[in-house]
């Protein structure tokens, strides 16, 4: 990659000096608390699965039968249930079926912690082999195979994980690299994750561990057929961050939809509780090799492009520290942007160019997640694809990762089969076309490319010393980023925020941070090297 | 009489262009498939132009077909919401001050499991949508966007809170027909708090008719290409009606 936009790079260090500035308050809270879905991903991790006949998930009964304890969740899930299992013998499935059928955990008397940590041990250990599998297979595959350079990505939205495999099996077949299988609208909001296969949803299908791994299996055998790695995503947003995360960590996603404030603004969820969920979300996605894909397209879509281009930036800065903190290294970080200007703009390809390729630029080693134009597409499928033409044209004019490929019925219906061909055919020709674009071109001194990405920096560096000065918290309660207002005590799911206690243990924790070089409080980088 | 045909390049040629997917493999075959397809549909004439496969058993066709099938114009009534044309912002905000007196409430949300606030936003954000600004803009009017994912219950409790005018519902997502099962359930909730007629119920979405709003229950439907202009445009209207000539 070679630097062409001059940018000054005392004020991308100034931004990124700011961004751990506002973070570390942050972070120290996070290290205080846990919250009940950390505690339910930490069982999963830990073997917990399984729901009882009314369809709640057996995580969610062993922190349910917890909070009604005097000392309630401070002490953290995980002891409790490997108490039982310890008492019992009983493997951690056959464990998971009796806690379904109304074990009562809080009726185990105490064992000693060095009969607590062997059993930890023992299945820290299966779940790092699992973990060390998925990632080994996956390096394996993607030696083996070509990838399109950027990854094209495309979503199906079916609503039946069955017809989503038919829909994901063709969109491969066509050319994707990337498959994501979008959820039902209400997910981000249920404080479960639901079980087993599921053929209803709506505008999406459920992300359940069984459908995950259903997916899985497709895409692997589409992928062997192909000689071409086939990457799952979800979405590890709403209020079980961590748990889906956890989810995706065993059946081996690779990337996962993770914003370290999208739930906030966008799903009006607790701002404690989301910090909280989505660093432990990002440890797990750390450990496993999944890739995170940020959402800061999203406030292009509620607000104006062109004027709020600096909260994409400054977002991505805090995106990339909260990253960092959680021990993800660069190359697993998506950080997101979006082609969404108003098409109407003169000069709008320009400085659409110009974001695209700042992001670049301040970013070198992230695989940049580039969205495509949603907010102005209209009935007119023509000028969309033509506008689908220039945001592919951007995207290998400035080396983006990850290209979310734009469909010309956006805003009609969800994609039909032929919609992603077409999308997929228009980049290969825009892309195989202009190739050599990006090492051919410089831009003019002073013009009009330069120019917009300077100003943007600039707008950017002072929206962050704002927020330095206020605070993350209350920045967000006074409307900063989106246009939205988020009291600090407001949102959904603050119930479910635990201040840990003096015995508060988390093995699963303690293992991850070890693995990912991770010390309490810091907004340092760790990392796996 | 005024009888009308699609338009190719010459007066009533019938022209119309196609495109589609046949779930079977690409070759001569499907092509024939796909052009008879095409003549079943009681076009007259057809030329596959184009097919590609899209995966192993399905293709994908671009069609051109001529039909001899009329329509008399002079019959057609369209499903709108007004036969009258928006006013601009500023001719709202003077309606209001002159013909209503006070301010207007109006009250949104994109109700249900439905996440999209692109919908409501365009309608009631203050920047509006491809240049045509939002009623929270509208200095007589005050805007309050709910957001999504707002319970149909929250919205009319917020409604009577406000004493709101109007009550704007917007759906976006109409997989499985969602929507059919959201906007009944609001105007039957309407109805059993008896509070119905004290408000003007206004739907909108991508998918969303005026004749649909109005067999549901809502006083009007506003489709997509709708702007503020139009929604504020038929409530102060309406609402101007309603107080020369109140219901009993």
């Amino acid at each position: 990659m070679r630097k062409k936009l001059g940018l000054s790079q005392d004020k991308i260090d100034e931004a990124r000096a700011l961004s751990k500035q506002i973070c570390t308050p942050v972070l120290e809270f996070i290290d205080r608390h846990s919250s009940v879905t950390v505690e339910r991903a930490t069982l999963r991790l830990a073997g917990a699965d399984l729901a009882n006949e009314d369809g709640v998930p057996v995580p969610n009964l062993v922190v349910q039968q917890l909070a009604s304890t005097p000392d309630g969740l401070e002490g953290g899930a995980l002891r409790p249930y490997l108490t039982a299992m310890v008492k019992t013998g009983l493997t951690p499935e056959a464990l998971n079926q009796k806690i379904a059928d109304g074990l009562k955990l809080t009726e185990f008397s105490p064992i000693p912690d060095r009969d607590l940590e062997l059993k930890a041990g023992q299945l820290i250990d299966r779940a790092e082999a699992r973990i060390q599998k998925n990632r080994a297979f996956r390096k394996e595959k993607q030696a083996e195979g070509k990838n399109h350079d950027p990854l094209l990505y495309l979503i199906v939205a079916t609503g039946n994980i069955y017809e989503d495999v038919k829909q994901a099996t063709a969109a491969a077949e066509q050319g994707a690299d990337v498959i994501a299988v979008i959820r039902t609208t209400a997910q981000s909001l249920l404080d479960y994750v639901p079980y087993g296969a599921t053929t209803e949803g709506f505008g999406g299908t459920y992300a359940t561990q069984e459908n995950f791994r259903i997916m899985r299996a497709a895409l692997d055998e589409v992928g062997e057929k192909l000689h071409r790695y086939i990457q799952l995503t979800n979405y590890a947003s709403g209020l079980c961050m961590p748990e889906i995360a956890a989810m995706g960590a065993l059946e081996r996603l690779d990337m996962m939809l993770n914003d370290s404030m999208y739930g906030i603004l966008f799903r009006d969820i607790n701002m404690y509780r989301t910090f909280v969920d989505q660093k432990f979300s990002r440890m797990i996605d750390a450990w496993a090799g999944i890739t995170i894909n940020t959402g800061e397209d999203n406030y292009l879509t509620t607000s104006d492009a062109y004027e709020k281009a600096y909260t994409v930036l400054a977002s991505q800065f805090l995106n990339e520290r909260f990253a960092f903190a959680a021990g993800l290294p660069e190359h697993l970080m998506g950080l997101g942007h979006a082609f969404e200007m108003d098409p109407s703009i003169t000069n709008g390809f320009l400085f659409e160019l110009a974001q695209a390729q700042m992001a670049r630029e301040i970013f070198p080693n992230h695989p940049l997640k580039y969205m495509p134009p949603t907010k102005f597409m209209s009935g007119d499928i023509f000028k969309g694809l033509a506008m689908n033409s220039l945001f592919c044209f951007v995207s290998k004019a400035t080396g983006q990762g990850i290209h979310l490929l734009g469909m010309l019925t956006e805003a009609i219906h969800t994609p039909f089969m032929m919609d992603r061909y077409l999308a997929v055919e228009n980049a290969q020709y825009v892309m195989n076309a202009m190739a050599g674009f990006e090492d051919e071109v410089e831009f003019k001194e002073g013009g009009i490319v330069k120019t917009r990405a300077a100003e943007v920096l600039d707008r950017t560096l002072a929206f962050l010393r704002e927020i330095a000065q206020k605070g993350l918290f209350e920045s967000i309660a006074q409307g900063d980023f989106a246009d939205v207002k988020r009291p600090k005590d407001g949102g959904k799911g603050l119930e479910g925020l635990i201040a840990k206690g003096d015995h508060y243990w988390n093995p699963f924790e303690s293992h991850l941070k070890r693995v990912l070089h991770l010390s309490d409080g810091s907004a340092n980088e760790g990392g796996l090297q | 009489m005024n009888l009308i045909r699609p338009y190719g390049d010459t007066l009533n040629d019938g022209k119309v262009q196609l495109s589609f997917t046949l779930p079977i493999p690409d070759g001569a075959r499907a092509l024939e498939a796909a052009r008879e397809l095409v003549l079943k549909w009681g076009f007259k004439e057809c030329e596959i132009v184009h097919s590609a496969p899209l995966s192993a058993g399905f293709t994908f066709f671009v069609a051109y077909a001529q039909t001899e099938i009329t329509i008399d114009f002079d019959t057609v009534v369209a499903d709108e919401a007004s036969k009258e044309a928006p006013m601009t912002m500023d001719e709202t905000d003077d309606f209001i001050r002159q013909q209503i007196g006070r301010k207007v409430i109006i009250v949104g949300a994109c109700t249900g499991s439905d996440a999209h606030t692109v919908g409501i936003d365009a309608i009631m954000n203050m920047k509006g949508y491809n240049h045509h600004f939002g009623l929270e803009r509208y200095r007589e009017i005050q805007a309050y966007n709910l957001g999504a994912q707002v319970p149909n219950e929250k919205l009319i409790a917020k409604a009577r809170e406000l004493n709101a005018d109007a009550i704007l519902v917007s759906q976006v997502v109409t997989q499985k027909d969602i929507h059919l099962h959201n906007m009944t359930e609001f105007i039957e909730l309407l109805e059993a708090e008896g509070v119905r007629d004290k408000f003007i119920c206004v739907a909108g979405g991508p998918r969303i008719s005026n004749k649909l709003a109005i067999e549901l229950g809502f006083d009007v439907g506003f489709g997509r290409g709708s702007y503020a202009d139009d929604v504020a445009s038929y409530i102060v209207r309406t609402l101007k009606e309603r107080l020369d000539h109140p219901r009993i």
